[in-house]
C-alpha cells in the first residue's frame, strides 16, 4: 500500500468514527416520531421464562398505546419504541448491557429487567447517567433504600409479601399472637420477604419456630417439613421462587404434612394448580395482581378483559409479571405526557408525582421509588373436581371468596 | 444448632430413611461416574446435567399421558445412544489426553446441554406425578413417599443388574479388561474404542435412570444438574474407583450425613456441609497416604 492510500484509508476511518459517535448521540431519546425506550430482558438462561412474560407485556402496551393514538408532548403524537438487549438471566451481563444501551444507542429512559437481582444490577448504571428506569419485576426492599432518585418500580416491595398472611392467622386466632414456621430461599428476594414475616411477627406478638434458609441449588426439603410436622405450627411460610413452591406442595402432600395455613410465594409462576393440581389446594398465595381485581384504564379496560386481550395475542393466561411490565408503559406515557418534554429531569419529576390507576391498580411512587398505592393480594387455590382455579381472599375489599381456614388434615381429604 | 433431632426418636428415624432413600439414588449416579473414571480416566462434569436430561425424558412421557415411571426403561435407552453419540463427537477426543483437558470438554458438553435444555423444555422448574401414595410408619408420625421407596428399589435393582453384567458378559470382561489396562487389552485382541464408546453409553443410560426417578421424587429444572456431580464426585472419592458395594455404602453414607447436617446445621449449610466433608476426606487421605509414602493420583 503506497503512502496516499494510507493517508486515504486513514481518512475515511476518522470520518467514520465522528459520523458513528454523532449519530449515535443525535438519535438518543426520540428518534422522529419515535420515543426509543432500553431494556435488557432475559430471554434466554434461568429466568427466560418470566423475562418472555415480562417482554410480552411491555410489547403488549406499546402496541396499545401506539395504536390508540401515542403520547402527546408539546402538541405531536409520539409512538414508543423498545430497544431490547438478551442479558441471559446474568446481573453482570444486564449491567454492561445498560451501559449500551445508554452510551451508544442512547437511550434515555430505560424499561426494567426481570428479577430483583438484574434490576440491582441495572440501578448503579442507570442511577449514575441519569436516566429515569421504570421497572415492573424487582421487588426487592432494598433497591428502594439506596436513595436511588431515577428508580420507580409499579410494584409493592418484596416485604409486603405475605405480610397480609400473617395478619389473617392472627384474626382467624382471635387476634392472639400465632406460632410461624417458616423457609425461605437465601437470595435478596425471599430474604426481604423473610424480613416482612419478621416485622409482622413482632407487630401480632407472634412468635417463629422454625427458621429455615433454603439454598438456591435445594430441590428437597424434606428435614423442615420433619420439623414443621412434629412442632405444629400456626402457619408455614414458604418462598423460594417457582422450585420453592413446587417442591413444598410435592413433599407437604406426600409426607402428609397438616397445617391449619400455609402462605406461599410464585404460585402463579410455577403453574401450581396446573401441575399439582388437587395437592396444591387451599396454599394461599400472595400475588401482586390478579384479573379479578377491579382496576381500571382507558387502554386496557379492566384487569379481565386485560387477560383476554393477552390471551387473544399470546395464547396463555397473563401472570402478573406481564401485567405490572404492561403498568410501566402507560406510567411512562402519564409522565412524558405531564412532563410535556423530553428533558430527562422534567420526565424524572413528572414521574415522581405520578398518580393514576392503571387495570393493574393503583400507582404512586414512595420516596424510595416503590409503589405505595396498591396492596399486595393473596389468592387461594379452590378445587372443584380436578378443576383448580386462584381464588383472590384478601383484601377483603377485592375478595371475591371467603378464606377457608384452617385446612383439613391430609385424612379428611380425598 | 438446633437439636430437637435428639430430643424427637420420630425425627431420627425419619431423617435416616430419608437419608438412606435418597443416598441409594445418589449411589446409582455415582456408580456411572465411578465406572467411566475408572476405564477412561475421565471426570465427567456433565453427569449431572445427563440426570436432568433423563428427567426431562420421563417428564415428556409424562406430559404425553404415559406414567413417568416407564421412564426408567425407556429414558436409559434413550440415554445411552446419547452417551455413546457424545463419545463419538467429543470425548474420543479427549480420551487419553490428561484429566484437565477432559474436565474441560465435560465442563463445556454441561454448559451446551444446560441450554440446549433451556431452549427445548423452557425454564421453569417442572414435576411429573406418580401418584404413588404414601407409606405411613409409627402411626403417621414417619411418612415415608412411595415414590421415594419406589426410586430406592429401582436403583438396586439396575446395581444388581449391571455387577451382574460386568462379571458374567463379554462386553463386562472387556470393559473390566480395559480398567485394569487399556494397552494390554488392545493387545489381546479388545476394541478399546468401542469399549470406550459403550462405557460412556452405560454410564449416560445409569444417569438416565436417576433422572426419570427425579422427576417423580424431586423436582427438574434446566440448571440444577451441578449438585448431583458434585455428590456423584464426593461418593466416588470416598469409595474408590469400580467398587460398588463401596459405593453403595458411601452413597447412603452421604444421604445420612446431609439429612443429619440440615436438621442440626440448618437448611442453608446442607450442600456446605457436604463441602466441608470432601475437603475433610481429601486432606484425611493424603495425610493417610503420605504415612505410606505414596501419592495420591
Amino acid at each position: 500500500m503506497n503512502k496516499i492510500a494510507k493517508l486515504f484509508v486513514t481518512f475515511i476511518s476518522a470520518i467514520t468514527l465522528a459520523l458513528v459517535s454523532f449519530t449515535s448521540s443525535s438519535f438518543a431519546k426520540v428518534e422522529g416520531e419515535y420515543i426509543v425506550l432500553g431494556s435488557a430482558i432475559s430471554l434466554t438462561g434461568k429466568y427466560s421464562s418470566n423475562g418472555v412474560h415480562t417482554q410480552n407485556g411491555y410489547n403488549m402496551a406499546v402496541d396499545r398505546i401506539n395504536k390508540m393514538g401515542g403520547v402527546e408532548v408539546q402538541g405531536k403524537k409520539y409512538k414508543f419504541e423498545i430497544i431490547y438487549y438478551d442479558d441471559e438471566s446474568n446481573p453482570k451481563r444486564a449491567a454492561q448491557l445498560a451501559e449500551r444501551l445508554i452510551k451508544q444507542d442512547g437511550v434515555h429512559y430505560m424499561l426494567g429487567p426481570y428479577s430483583s437481582g438484574l434490576t440491582k444490577a441495572i440501578a448503579p448504571v442507570t442511577e449514575k447517567y441519569k436516566i429515569p428506569m421504570v421497572e415492573a419485576n424487582g421487588a426487592s426492599r432494598s433497591l428502594f433504600t439506596k436513595g436511588y432518585k431515577y428508580l420507580f418500580a409499579v410494584l409493592s416491595p418484596a416485604n409486603q409479601y405475605l405480610e397480609v398472611a400473617i395478619d389473617l392467622a392472627v384474626e382467624k386466632n382471635g387476634g392472639k399472637g400465632v406460632r410461624i414456621a417458616q423457609a425461605f430461599e437465601q437470595d435478596a428476594f425471599s430474604q426481604d420477604v423473610r424480613l416482612g414475616i419478621l416485622d409482622a411477627a413482632k407487630r401480632t406478638g407472634s412468635e417463629i419456630i422454625i427458621d429455615d434458609k433454603l439454598p438456591k441449588e435445594l430441590n428437597d426439603m424434606a428435614a423442615t417439613l420433619a420439623k414443621v410436622k412434629a412442632t405444629k405450627p400456626d402457619v408455614l411460610v414458604v418462598s423460594g421462587h417457582t422450585k420453592g413452591a413446587l417442591t413444598a406442595i410435592r413433599q407437604i402432600s406426600e409426607m402428609k404434612v397438616d397445617v391449619p395455613m400455609l402462605a406461599m410465594t410464585h404460585c402463579d409462576a410455577a403453574k401450581l394448580s396446573k401441575q399439582h393440581g388437587k395437592k396444591s389446594e387451599y396454599a394461599l398465595c400472595a400475588s401482586q395482581w390478579h384479573k379479578n381485581l377491579s382496576y381500571k384504564d382507558k387502554f386496557f379496560g379492566g384487569g379481565k378483559k386485560y387477560a383476554r386481550d393477552f390471551q387473544k395475542e399470546f395464547g396463555y393466561d397473563p401472570p402478573y409479571q406481564s401485567a405490572e411490565s404492561s403498568a410501566a408503559l402507560l406510567v411512562f406515557k402519564d409522565a412524558f405526557e405531564r412532563a410535556n418534554s423530553f428533558d430527562r429531569d422534567a420526565v424524572r419529576d413528572a414521574l415522581v408525582d405520578t398518580e393514576m390507576q392503571t387495570f393493574y391498580g393503583n400507582i404512586k411512587f414512595g420516596p424510595g421509588g416503590q409503589n405505595i398505592a396498591k396492596p399486595m393480594i393473596l389468592f387461594q387455590v379452590r378445587c372443584k373436581g380436578d378443576d383448580c382455579e386462584n381464588r383472590v381472599v384478601a383484601p377483603t375489599k377485592w375478595a371475591s371468596d371467603k378464606f377457608y381456614h384452617p385446612i383439613p388434615k391430609w385424612s379428611e381429604r380425598s | 444448632m438446633d437439636f430437637l433431632i435428639f430430643k424427637a426418636p420420630m425425627l431420627m428415624v425419619q431423617a435416616s430413611l430419608d437419608g438412606i432413600l435418597l443416598g441409594i439414588l445418589f449411589a446409582l449416579i455415582a456408580y456411572g461416574m465411578a465406572l467411566q473414571w475408572g476405564v477412561m480416566n475421565i471426570i465427567n462434569i456433565a453427569q449431572g446435567d445427563l440426570v436432568i436430561l433423563g428427567g426431562y425424558i420421563a417428564y415428556t412421557m409424562y406430559l404425553a399421558g404415559i406414567h413417568p415411571a416407564w421412564g426408567v426403561i425407556v429414558s436409559p435407552i434413550i440415554m445411552y445412544f446419547v452417551g455413546w453419540a457424545l463419545y463419538k463427537l467429543v470425548i474420543n477426543k479427549v480420551v487419553d489426553r490428561d484429566l484437565f483437558i477432559s474436565i474441560l470438554a465435560t465442563f463445556g458438553i454441561a454448559i451446551v446441554f444446560q441450554q440446549l435444555m433451556n431452549f427445548i423444555f423452557g425454564a421453569d422448574v417442572v414435576v411429573a406425578q406418580s401418584e404413588y401414595g404414601t407409606t405411613m410408619l409409627f402411626d403417621n408420625s414417619v411418612t415415608l413417599p412411595n415414590s421415594k421407596i419406589f426410586s430406592a428399589f429401582i436403583s438396586v435393582l439396575y446395581a444388581i443388574g449391571l455387577v451382574i453384567y460386568m462379571k458374567k458378559s463379554r462386553l463386562g470382561r472387556a470393559i473390566r479388561a480395559t480398567a485394569q489396562n487399556a494397552r494390554a487389552a488392545k493387545i489381546l485382541g479388545v476394541d478399546t474404542e468401542k469399549v470406550y464408546a459403550a462405557t460412556f453409553g452405560i454410564n449416560a443410560a445409569l444417569c438416565g435412570i436417576a433422572g426419570a426417578l427425579i422427576s417423580i421424587t424431586l423436582t427438574l429444572h434446566p440448571y440444577v444438574g451441578l449438585p448431583y456431580t458434585v455428590r456423584s464426585f464426593m461418593i466416588v472419592i470416598v469409595a474408590g474407583l469400580g467398587n460398588l458395594p463401596a459405593v453403595a455404602v458411601s452413597g447412603m453414607g452421604l444421604g445420612l450425613f446431609e439429612e443429619f447436617a440440615d436438621y442440626i446445621l440448618g437448611t442453608e449449610f446442607r450442600i456446605g456441609a457436604v463441602f466441608m466433608l470432601l475437603v475433610f476426606i481429601l486432606v484425611y487421605r493424603r495425610f493417610k497416604l503420605s504415612k505410606k509414602r505414596e501419592y495420591l493420583k
